[in-house]
């Protein structure tokens, strides 16, 4: 073991602002750096970035380093692989946490290549070993089957943390924190990918992670026909719609929908899951819903397995009668 | 075009739930009676990535495989497909890797098979779920990395891969070599032909041991671990569902609705 100290997390930058995972990660980082008696950093990569060293003091970073440079306008493997090297080495960390977003899961294990560390990704825990010291990484294997813990004995640890699993701390404007400005360093040419274009899928009303309420249908839809009646449904109890990969492969529905282990994690309130039948891989990605309900014509699939309260039977009838009665009570 | 796509050979993730069992003590994933080991779906939609670019502009395709006690039908599966070359690294010292392990063999055995101008991965292996190997390959290789490709196609020395991304995707362009990891979201990868799973068949894999690749025992498999599992486990699942009976779907239905709404779920 190293002389490594401290708990340093990467402040994603969306569109100018703090990314909402950063005030997670400064949540969880808190409470370990907490637990190891030591300081919490934060690390802010982007280009015209550095009014927001204060915010994320005040969601609970002791200290702040701001890497602003134009080259890094977007996420670029080389680029920000570069920048976060040179951080590392400069401030030593024991512990480096990311999100479990486009940019962590390409970047840490990247950089823990270069480390010569390990990473774990798409954490769902973390905690510090009482007796070790060492910190202990959680997460879902076999497709969500089973969690793993993983440790090691190499500085930094690095981690990514899946999205929405952490909560953040309330903010503390009065908190004070040190500022640290390190320069970028970058030679363009060694930057060998460029984005040349972002294409975003249109959403039409409440984006799938932050809807309260989804419908999510499965293969046994049948076709892209049935979703326009959960589109119905889901409006109606102001949600979203989401659907299981198959519903994807076959182009009923937009990739950008797809909830799971390799889509989106959603963690609604009410969570109504359609002639899915519950794989781990879909689960993954909702079994931290609130409630569950299931619609299926097996009475033995997995899926009742995993909800609350469902009906056995064809959503062809299930549904316009649920959406019926839905309205109904809410008058 | 010379392409690699490395292919792992995997319990079935889709076997059902109700089969998957854990060795607790030697925190390892006992097989399914019955359910044949699979290539890793994300890595048969790498070979599906190259064979597109095979197709488009001609080209070799090598699957390169690392583990022990390889299934043939199993791994020549990307041969049925379409690939040119199959190579195996088949040892029991390659067995219980983490990503620093694999990734480490995986590259020297690459190095040796030379001409490449792309690498392809899956991006995440079907059994640890990892995500870390390809990353690993392109940094120990010094390569250029794009992962999360949902298309990619190649021109003037370049190729221009569809990434990714929540709401959509980025257009990356990226000089070759290169390592890209494939999603998902390219599609479902083509199914054998006769003629493929023929040809699959009279074609003898190179089988490499460590040795052969000029690696040594001790960096990889179990051995080359940086990270250690702590604990395997099974979450427990309370699971207990409530189902809402009536004389017809749609009576039931209504009694669901009336449920929900007197525990207040809307
Ligand atoms: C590595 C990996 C990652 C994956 N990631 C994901 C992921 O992120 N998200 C995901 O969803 N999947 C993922 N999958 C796929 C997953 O394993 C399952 O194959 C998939 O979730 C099954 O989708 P489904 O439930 O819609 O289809 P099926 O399993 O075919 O289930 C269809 C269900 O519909 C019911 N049904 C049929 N007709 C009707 C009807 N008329 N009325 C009522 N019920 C009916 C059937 O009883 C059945 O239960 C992944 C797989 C792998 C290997
Ligand atoms: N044993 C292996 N043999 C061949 N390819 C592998 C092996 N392990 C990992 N890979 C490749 O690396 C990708 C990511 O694996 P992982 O980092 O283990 O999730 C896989 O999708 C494969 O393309």
């Amino acid at each position: 073991m190293s002389d490594n100290k401290g708990v340093m997390i990467v402040g994603e930058v969306v569109e100018g602002k703090l990314s909402p995972i950063a005030a997670e990660l400064l949540g969880c980082g808190r409470k370990l750096a907490d637990d190891l008696g030591q300081e919490l950093s934060a690390v802010i990569i982007g280009s015209g970035v550095s009014g927001l060293a204060e915010q994320a003091i005040s969601q609970g970073a002791d200290k702040v380093y701001v890497v602003d440079d134009a080259l890094l306008k977007d996420y670029q493997t080389d680029s920000y692989l570069s920048v976060m090297d040179k951080v590392v080495k400069e401030a030593m960390p024991q512990i480096v946490l990311m999100g479990q977003t486009s940019m962590g899961r390409d970047l840490a294990p990247r950089l823990a290549f270069r480390l010569e560390t390990s990473a774990a990704l798409d954490c769902i825990a973390l905690e510090i070993d009482p007796d070790s010291k060492r910190l202990l990484q959680t997460k879902p294997v076999y497709g969500g089957n089973a969690q793993a813990i993983y440790s090691s004995d190499i500085d930094p640890q690095i981690a990514t943390v899946r999205p929405k699993v952490m909560s953040p701390l309330a903010p503390d404007s009065a908190k004070k924190g040190e500022v640290i400005t390190i320069d970028a360093g970058l030679d363009a040419s060694a930057i060998r990918t460029s984005v040349l274009e972002t294409v975003l899928e249109e959403v039409v009303g409440i984006k799938l992670e932050d809807a309260p309420v989804v419908v999510s249908g499965g293969r046994g839809m049948g076709g892209p026909e049935g979703f326009e009646q959960l589109a119905e449904l889901a409006k109606m109890l102001k949600g979203a719609v989401g659907c299981t990969r198959p519903v994807c492969d076959s182009g009923w529905m937009p990739d950008t929908q797809q909830v799971g282990l390799t889509g989106k994690i959603v963690t609604p309130d009410f969570y109504i899951a359609v002639a899915l039948s519950g794989s781990s891989q879909h689960m993954a990605g909702c079994s931290s819903s609130k409630t569950i309900v299931a619609i299926n014509k097996d009475p033995e699939a997995n899926i009742f397995k995993e909800a609350q309260y469902g009906v056995v039977g064809d959503w062809k009838k299930v549904i316009p009668a649920f959406t019926e009665k839905v309205k109904e009570l809410l008058g | 075009m010379n392409m690699i796509v490395c292919c792992k050979q995997v319990i079935d993730p889709e076997a059902p739930p109700a089969s998957f069992r854990v060795d607790a003590g030697a925190n390892k994933v006992l097989p399914p009676q019955g359910v044949p080991p699979v290539i890793s779906p994300f890595d048969e939609q790498a070979v599906e990535a190259a064979l597109r670019i095979k197709d488009a502009q001609g080209g070799t395709i090598t699957a390169l495989t690392m583990g022990n006690n390889l299934l043939r039908d199993v791994v020549k599966k990307p041969l049925s497909m379409g690939a040119d070359e199959l190579v195996l690294l088949e040892d029991a010292a390659f067995e219980d890797g983490d990503g620093w392990s694999n990734a480490y063999a995986l590259a020297e055995a690459i190095k040796k098979i030379g001409e490449y101008d792309i690498i392809f991965c899956g991006r995440q292996a079907a059994d640890w779920d990892s995500g870390q190997v390809g990353s690993g390959i392109a940094e120990i290789l010094g390569l250029p990395s794009v992962t999360l490709a949902k298309k990619v196609d190649v021109a003037d020395g370049k190729a221009k891969v569809e990434r990714v991304i929540p709401d959509g995707y980025e257009v990356v362009e990226v000089s070759l070599p290169a390592l890209i990891t494939v999603s998902n979201e390219l599609g479902e990868a083509r199914y054998p032909t006769i003629k493929g799973i023929m040809a699959a068949k009279r074609k003898e894999p190179t089988v490499w041991k460590p040795a052969d690749i000029g690696v040594d025992a001790s960096n990889i498999g179990a051995n080359g671990r940086r990270a250690k599992l702590v604990k395997l486990f099974q979450p427990v699942k309370e699971g207990h569902c409530e189902i809402i009976e009536g004389d017809s779907p749609e009576e039931a239905a209504v009694g669901l609705a009336m449920k929900l709404r007197e525990v207040k779920v809307f």
